[in-house]
């Protein structure tokens, strides 16, 4: 009995560490609508900050001082990215403040290793809080105790401060209905500013806290930011009490869930998130977000497909990129290999984001799924290659058929953290189930046959079937069921009024993506001869959602050169210097201030404005921003 | 007007890449090229000691005359931790720098994922770090050869010293990926060959990367179990260590550790370093022979810093790579191989040979008990044990491996 108890204990503390960093996120994105990426790096930053103030300069503020005082430095830099960064790009696209922040956590990642060394870093015990206590023979860490009693208190301040104070006011205002409180004339700006320094407080503070118990390492942000994101989500966003309750049930399950299946750990949030989502859509506190004022995805110029001149030009395009092999080495073209198959990854996703409005957080799922499947039908069946190839993302249409139905029955980010579990569940799977998918170790062998082994013959394969993507995505778009899709996205309710049956154009659409997306994989696990659990793992989904975005969500098909510019220069920088997250980072931050609407988009309006001005005829009435539709 | 950006990109693309292919024409004929790939970003706590080791290599063999007059260059690439990725830097090493053969990597399925490039495309490869015994065995090709012990081989030096504990009741804590389940497999068979009497009483299995280690060690506690084995290694098992220790998990326990002997792990530790458990490790602080004391040497004078074992492993991999090539006279992957079998030379912990059965090297570890010293965790009671006094017989091995 007495180690049920202290287990329960145990996974409380847990509860509070996981919910100090996820109240600040929740904070941050209920008002300022920002997916804060960039939360797991302060939240490291609170680690290495305190380390420091406690470790090396221990005698000038104590240990509890130097973990305030560390929080509040790591607060004063989240105000400075706030002021500096994330104001210039507020009016962006949804979303598009995610790639700002993600810059920001690859630039992170280096720089504490730049400064502090890549040892993993041991700070000191806290002091009074060293021991345990007895409790019926079982030791509970004093620790534990301080901790599990910091997350209620934590939890009480932020809820008088929300409920008795002006700012507090103004914050819930803001998180119901952030263009009223505008309206209103409240000052947004400093408010902004303000939670944002609140939840990066937070966050540092959850980092700094750690010290006593964890090593403090360059790797501490991601270990944190998805699992941080997943109790949000399943609180309900911007709810305080939700991501307490969701933190002490993930951590509690987890502490009794490890005694029956000791390897549950690896899955057991996403599992949880995914339960959660299906029968309550907007986690446990959390309330349907009320309609959009401000239709999603309205572009300056409404899209048209290509005029003959531009087709002419892409196809000239083409045949210039089908012309390299007779230029370039065996390496340009496997790189140009691997950017063609980006390509189909990075379209297939943008037109679920910018044609579909679904931002999926988890798409890599069904282009892992697109190459297991060629692995499997390979090695196992022992079919040839063009069969594989036709066969293999047909796991990927059907993976995105099963869990395409549960997502689109959500919207927003309830949307994207469910593909993100379902993905997770998928990447589990390959990786646990050993004796088919090799786990970690992979497939292995899985090369292309001689007609397609040759570097340029698999690059005309991955250009083909590339131009083919784009060209057949495009043909939707400006099909009949592209435009019930973009009807669906720009207005659920003027759709439906006038007959169209939202969920299932959108389930259809998912299925469409999930299907190319299988296709990509399906040549990438022929370009690499070999398949991994990577293949399906966040960090994929997260490039894939980069690409989108650097190219322009607002796009018919930004996504291509989002994709080429994004995966050609991950390629030449790794290649080239050992800080290369750094320089990536630095560059993707320096494109979001440089092209808010992402490349395309950006050159887009450029180009368009120009037009406008040679060409005065044009109303000014119609080509001037619509803010709010309805 | 889409088709003009695209073009734009491509033609960065392209030009970027055309770039970087026609920088290397500029080689020489007098330099021998080899080509090495890691983890540099993803585990610099490993890496860092690692490239320290074999710069020194590549000095030491340059100043020495480099590989029968040819200078050496050691060309590296990062591979963030990503198999894909290591592919692609492997690709690059050999299609456009034409390195004469390929090194390094240190995560298991990343060695994996090179091995099998390699195999494809007829490269020489030399796995520095990757524990997996698939790479040798079960996943083996004839271009692929490794350097460190594996998995079986540790296990196998622990097994010797934990099978003579009296302790029966027995649980496990690795992490939850091939290299935790490989090691607690084989340790787990091992033992009980030895000693049939043992039960293996609970097995948990954190995350790698992301212990929660509280429930983990509150959950090993209540099996009760007499002895247990850990398999964490890095930020996972600072956390186990001190929750154990607050916990009180390994008073009246002995534990028995993969690595944990290494300066990587051990140091971090510092005075929380649990006292009396049995780990494989690299004490260069109490090593006393001639070949490890030049070593060692040699390496303080050049970084004022002591060795990891991530020096040891980076330091040999270059040596025995430019002692194959020396020998092979050729970078003709063929010659390569049938240099490499049997090739035997000195390193810092005694002459190694690569074995032709399995291409898996006879570099060995130390085993011993974990103690404080100053506040520091330090390795005693070390013995330096032979790798090929720990690996099945060669009937076992030809059942292992497949056949060219």
């Amino acid at each position: 009995m007495a180690f049920y108890v202290v287990q329960f204990l145990t996974g409380l503390a847990s509860a509070a560490s996981l919910f100090l960093v996820a109240s600040g996120l929740s904070i941050i994105f209920g008002v300022t609508r920002i997916v804060n990426f960039a939360h797991g790096a302060f939240y490291m930053l609170g680690a290495y900050v305190a380390f420091t103030l406690t470790d090396r300069f221990s005698g000038a503020f104590g240990f509890w001082g130097g973990i305030v005082i560390a929080a509040l430095v790591v607060a004063a830099i989240g105000v400075l990215v706030e002021m500096v960064l994330l104001r210039r790009i507020y009016h962006s696209p949804e979303l598009f403040q995610l790639l700002a922040t993600f810059g920001l956590t690859l630039m992170v990642e280096d720089l504490v290793v730049l400064i502090w060394g890549p040892d993993d870093l041991v700070g000191r015990r806290a002091p009074g809080f060293k021991g345990a206590i007895d409790f019926f023979g079982q030791n509970i860490p004093s620790y534990d105790l301080f901790l599990i009693a910091l997350g209620p208190v934590v939890l009480g301040v932020l809820w008088l401060l929300f409920q008795r104070t002006r700012w507090g006011v103004l914050v819930r205002a803001a998180t119901q209905d952030r263009d009223m409180v505008a309206a209103l004339g409240v000052n947004q700006k400093w408010l902004f500013t303000s939670v944002f320094a609140l939840g990066v407080f937070l966050a540092a503070l959850g980092g700094a806290l750690q010290i006593p118990r964890d090593a403090v390492n360059h790797a501490m942000d991601l270990r944190v930011i998805v699992e941080v994101f997943v109790v949000v989500v399943i609180g309900g966003l911007g709810s305080i009490i939700g991501a307490f309750v969701a933190a002490v049930l993930v951590s509690e399950l987890n502490a009794f869930g490890i005694l029956i299946f000791p390897k549950i750990s690896i899955i057991l949030v996403f599992l949880v998130m995914a339960v959660v989502l299906i029968v309550r859509p907007w986690g446990l506190f959390g309330k349907p977000e009320a309609p959009a004022r401000r239709t999603p995805g309205l572009t300056v110029n409404p899209w048209r497909p290509l005029t003959t001149n531009e087709r002419l030009a892409a196809i000239a395009v083409l045949v210039v990129a089908a012309a390299l092999p007779f230029v370039a080495g065996n390496y340009v073209l496997t790189v140009g290999s691997e950017i063609a198959i980006f390509v189909i990854f990075a379209v297939s996703l943008h037109f679920l984001m910018s044609v579909g409005g679904l931002a999926s957080f988890g798409h890599a799922a069904y282009f892992g799924l697109g190459a297991y499947g060629v692995a499997l039908l390979a090695k196992m069946a022992g079919l040839p290659m063009i069969a594989c190839l036709l066969l293999g993302p047909l796991l990927g249409l059907l993976g995105a058929a099963v869990f395409g139905f549960f997502a689109v029955q959500l919207s927003g980010v309830y949307f994207a953290m469910l593909t993100l579990a379902f993905a997770q569940i998928v990447w589990s799977i390959a990786f646990q189930w050993v004796s088919v998918t090799g786990g970690d170790n992979g497939i292995l062998g899985v090369w292309p046959e001689k007609w397609a082994a040759s570097p340029s013959h698999f690059y005309w394969l991955s250009l083909g079937i590339a131009a083919l993507a784009v060209v057949v995505l495009r043909i939707i778009v400006f099909s009949p069921f592209g435009f019930a899709l973009r009807a669906t996205r720009d207005s659920p309710l003027r759709s439906e009024a006038i007959g169209i049956n939202g969920k299932r154009i959108q389930w259809t659409a998912f299925v469409i993506a999930g299907t190319v997306a299988g296709l990509a994989g399906a040549l990438f696990a022929y370009l690499k001869g070999s398949v991994f659990p990577d293949n399906m793992g966040i960090s994929l989904s997260v490039d894939a959602l980069v690409m989108v975005l650097l190219g322009g969500v607002e796009t018919v098909s930004g996504a291509v050169v989002g994709a080429i510019v994004y995966k050609a220069l991950n390629i030449w920088l790794v290649s080239q210097t050992d800080l290369s997250k750094l320089v990536l980072g630095g560059f993707v931050v320096l494109i979001v201030v440089a092209f808010p609407k992402g490349i395309v988009g950006t050159l887009e309006a450029f180009m368009h404005r120009r037009r406008k001005s040679s060409s005065s005829a044009s109303s000014p009435l119609l080509t001037s921003r619509i803010e709010s539709a309805e | 007007m889409r088709g003009y950006f695209v073009g734009a990109g491509l033609a960065i693309a392209v030009a970027t890449m055309a770039t970087g292919a026609m920088t290397t024409q500029a080689s020489a004929q007098s330099e021998i090229k080899i080509g090495e790939i890691n983890s540099y970003s993803l585990l610099p706590a490993f890496t860092e000691p690692y490239r320290k080791g074999w710069q020194l290599a590549v000095e030491e063999i340059n100043a020495a005359g480099g590989i029968n007059g040819k200078k050496l260059v050691v060309i590296s690439k990062d591979d963030g931790g990503k198999p894909a990725d290591a592919q692609t830097a492997a690709n690059e090493l050999v299609s456009s720098e034409n390195v004469a053969m390929l090194t390094g990597t240190f995560l298991s399925n990343i060695g994996l994922a090179v091995s099998d490039f390699a195999n494809q495309k007829k490269v020489f490869f030399l796995a520095a770090e990757p524990l997996t015994d698939a790479i040798t065995w079960s996943k083996g090709n004839r271009y692929t050869f490794r350097l460190r012990p594996s998995n079986y081989i540790q296990a196998a030096m622990l097994v010797e010293e934990a099978a003579k504990l009296p302790a029966k009741r027995w649980a496990t804590i690795a992490p939850n990926y091939e290299y935790g389940q490989s090691a607690v497999t084989v340790f787990k068979k091992l033992m009980s060959e030895k000693r049939p009497d043992i039960q293996w009483v609970d097995e948990q299995w954190p995350p790698q990367g992301k212990i929660d280690a509280g429930p983990v060690v509150q959950a090993t506690a209540a099996a009760n179990p007499e002895a247990i084995l850990n398999v964490t290694f890095g930020a996972d098992l600072v956390k186990l260590v001190r929750e154990g220790n607050t916990r009180g998990l390994f008073k009246g326990r002995t534990v028995v550790s993969f690595l944990t002997g290494e300066p990587e792990y051990l140091d971090p530790l510092k005075d929380e370093t649990p006292e009396g458990w049995i780990v494989t490790g690299y004490p260069w602080y109490s090593i006393k022979t001639p070949e490890h004391d030049a070593f060692l040497k040699a390496y303080q004078a050049k970084y004022n810093d002591y060795p990891r074992l991530g020096s040891i492993v980076g330091y040999q991999t270059i040596k025995a790579a430019a002692a194959i090539l020396a020998k092979a006279g050729s970078s003709d992957p063929e010659k390569l191989i049938a240099a490499a079998e049997g090739i035997s030379m000195p390193s810092p912990f005694g002459e190694i040979t690569f074995r032709k059965i399995d291409h898996q090297s006879t570099l060995g570890a130390f085993t011993g008990k974990t103690a404080l010293k100053d506040g520091k965790g330090i390795m005693v009671d070390t013995a330096y044990r032979k790798g090929s006094d720990y690996l099945p017989s060669d009937a076992e091995i030809e059942k292992l491996r497949p056949k060219d």
